[in-house]
């Protein structure tokens, strides 16, 4: 019996490795659209991650680099964002997808001659306790350092917004940005910062799936996780928690979907794959049918552009 | 020391020349900083240019095959142009074209063994509806639901995908097909009938016309696209005017599904002959930019879609002759649409220039 859960604890394990892209670029895109910014480039500016990160990993053979760097170049991508919508005032949809697009293609250029290369070791904490402790063991130790970084920024991004004073300015600034201005804040620096801030995590994001997750460089190997991180801050209804919650959930979908297979169930494989996105959809419309629960957590000013007089 | 002094007022008059200027500026900042680009990565920009875009169109294969990859493009495009007009963002266009190559196909395999003029209508028809009720669950969870019409048709990107996966892989594949994912051929009387012997051109270019001619009459000459402009610029006053709100956002849904229908079945019938996985390049999300590029306007998508498609034979050459990936067209595209977006500034803002001025710092 001891094996059994032993098992479920490697499962868990697992599923909580699945999630951590999503929380990362998730909990980053929250804060983004907490200042009133849409931002559909999560998808490119994690595939840029990817590749930079992995790039980076090749060239210097430093980890601590690769991970800077693909934090860097999302920054980068979202700066480009940042620039087009902030200071130009374009269509955040329009832009962001743009983003999207160039950023897939950007990545199997520069990918181009690290196609086939393998991997470095990623370091792994607390190997022994993994391997001494039965069930609680997988699930609390043997990971990567960002994965831990990453199961605690919801709760930081929790307090950053509820509890100090940048937070509130953020959250001003999206749910109002007259007023915001009219009190002397910068909207656009706040709305600057928080694209950025968006950016590095996608990027980081992108370095997880690339260096540690699976640790080599395959063209478009971010496979849409950037879309459904998008669909989670929805889901949880712009709250931090909630998105390490989500993003769970989506996790364990994926990690159960490859043991179904494994096993044999006849389940259509495309079916399980879907699941994840039909959940999507199924939530979105359960949280978005009641039309108050949903105004009183979004972003007022969600999307629209802030343009001051000079 | 002296300084320019300038100013960035708002325009109230919105200027047209400059409004369909700014795509052809946009273009050639495309191809500036696709040059830098090339430079980058250790090419000559201008010989790299030029595999890019003269190469691909330099006899009539290639004139041919810019005109069959523009053919779903402009179609989609078209569509498209519906709901942006009406601020509806249907961005599941790709969803919408696989669904409708789903169903026409089915339709297809259907009629494996009849001959006869009526199955060609038959396939298209129903390759049209079956992107046009897959363009309604978005529509109709927005309009009653209240859900996020982006994030609903983005996610049935994704399902129509592995719907289509399914079914080659199992029960439509070819039994005769040594398990390879893919269905039979489609008889002869399920093809689109090709326009030149020797070429891919095929008369799927005559749907796409005839739809640019049909949005252009629904758009500029009857009540329906009137409403769906004030919609566009204006929902108080859409409101205000007693509108029907919840049908036009419907209504513009199915007319966008139905185009992207039309174009994976044109695609099926036409150039592919058959379903397999990778029924198309990512036309649905490509059309996004050929409709901003186009201005929304009927004439100027069928402009943007041959140059947008030129990138995709732009990539395939480059491809063989430079070895970079397939998806440096996308880097291309996604550039088109920076530019374009970005140079909207100068049709919104006016830079005036106010004279030198003392710096007193």
């Amino acid at each position: 019996m001891s094996f059994d859960l032993n098992f479920i604890g490697i499962l868990i394990g697992a599923i909580m490795a699945s999630s951590v892209p999503l929380i990362l670029a998730a909990s980053g895109e929250l804060i983004t659209e907490r200042s009133g910014v849409l931002n559909l480039g999560v998808e490119g500016m994690m595939i840029i991650g990817a590749i930079s990160g992995f790039a980076l990993m090749v060239v210097t053979d430093n980890l601590f680099f690769a991970v800077i760097g693909s934090m860097v170049s999302g920054l980068i991508l979202s700066l480009i964002f940042g620039l087009l919508t902030q200071s130009l005032l374009t269509n955040h949809v329009a832009t962001g997808l743009a983003l999207t697009i160039f950023g897939i293609g950007m990545s199997a250029m520069i990918g181009k001659n690290f196609v086939g290369i393998p991997g470095k070791e990623f370091p792994l904490l607390f190997l022994n306790l993994k391997e001494s402790i039965p069930f609680l063991g997988p699930i609390f130790f043997g990971h990567s350092i960002i994965l831990y970084f990453a199961f605690g920024l919801p709760f930081l991004t929790n307090y950053f917004l509820k509890k100090t004073k940048t937070g509130l300015i953020i959250r001003a600034v999206g749910d109002s940005p007259t007023s915001a201005s009219n009190q002397g804040i910068n909207v656009t620096l706040v709305r600057y910062s928080c694209i950025l801030y968006g950016g590095a995590m996608c990027g980081l994001a992108g370095a997880y799936l690339s260096l540690i997750y699976t640790p080599q460089w395959i063209e478009n190997m971010t496979g849409g996780r950037g879309w459904i991180a998008l669909a989670l801050v929805v889901f949880a209804t712009w709250s931090p928690i909630k998105v390490l919650i989500g993003a769970l959930i989506f996790g364990g979908i994926t990690i159960l979907q490859l043991h179904m297979q494994a096993v044999g169930l006849r389940i259509p494989v495309q079916l399980l794959s879907a699941l994840p996105y039909i959940m999507t959809i199924i939530v979105l419309v359960v949280i978005s049918r009641d039309s108050r629960k949903i105004k009183l957590n979004t972003p007022t000013s969600l999307g629209q552009i802030f343009y001051k007089e000079k | 020391m002296e300084v320019q002094l300038i100013k960035i007022e708002k325009r109230n008059d919105l200027s047209r020349s400059i409004y369909f200027l700014t795509p052809v500026l946009a273009i050639f900042l495309t191809l500036f900083g696709g040059g830098i680009i090339f430079y980058i990565l250790g090419f000559n920009p201008i010989e790299a240019l030029k595999f890019f875009f003269i190469t691909p169109i330099s006899d009539l294969y290639g004139l041919s095959e810019l005109l069959v990859k523009a053919t779903p493009l402009c179609l989609i495009a078209i569509g498209l142009s519906f709901c942006f007009k009406s601020n509806n963002w249907n961005i599941g266009a790709e969803g919408q074209l696989i669904f409708g190559g789903i169903v026409g196909g089915g339709v297809a395999l259907l009629f494996y063994n009849h001959d006869g003029f009526y199955v060609l209508p038959i396939i298209i028809l129903s390759g049209a509806i079956g992107g046009m009720l897959f363009a309604m669950i978005p529509a109709i969870l927005k309009t009653y639901f209240n859900t996020n019409e982006i994030l609903v048709s983005l996610m049935l990107v994704y399902v129509a995908k592995l719907l289509l996966d399914y079914l080659v892989v199992g029960p439509w594949s070819n039994p005769e097909g040594f398990n390879f994912p893919e269905t039979r051929q489609f008889s002869e009387s399920a093809r689109m009938p090709i326009l030149f012997g020797g070429l891919r051109i095929h008369a799927g270019i005559f749907i796409t016309l005839i739809t640019v001619f049909l949005s252009w009459l629904i758009l500029y000459k009857t009540y329906l696209g009137f409403q769906i402009k004030v919609s566009g610029l204006s929902l108080k006053t859409a409101k205000y005017a007693g509108y029907k709100g919840k049908t036009m956002i419907i209504i513009v849904f199915m007319i966008s599904g139905a185009c992207a229908g039309l174009a994976g079945v044109g695609e099926i019938t036409g150039p592919i002959g058959q379903l397999h996985r990778n029924i198309s390049p990512d036309y649905g999300f490509t059309a996004i930019i050929v409709a901003f590029l186009g201005r929304l306007n009927p004439v100027g998508i069928i402009f943007a879609s041959l140059i947008v498609a030129l990138t995709y034979l732009g990539a395939e050459t480059a491809q063989i002759f430079l070895q970079v990936p397939k998806y440096t067209g996308q880097v291309f595209q996604g550039m088109i649409l920076f530019f374009l977006l970005g140079s909207d500034y100068l049709l919104f803002f006016k830079i005036k220039f106010l004279g030198l001025k003392k710096n007193e710092f």
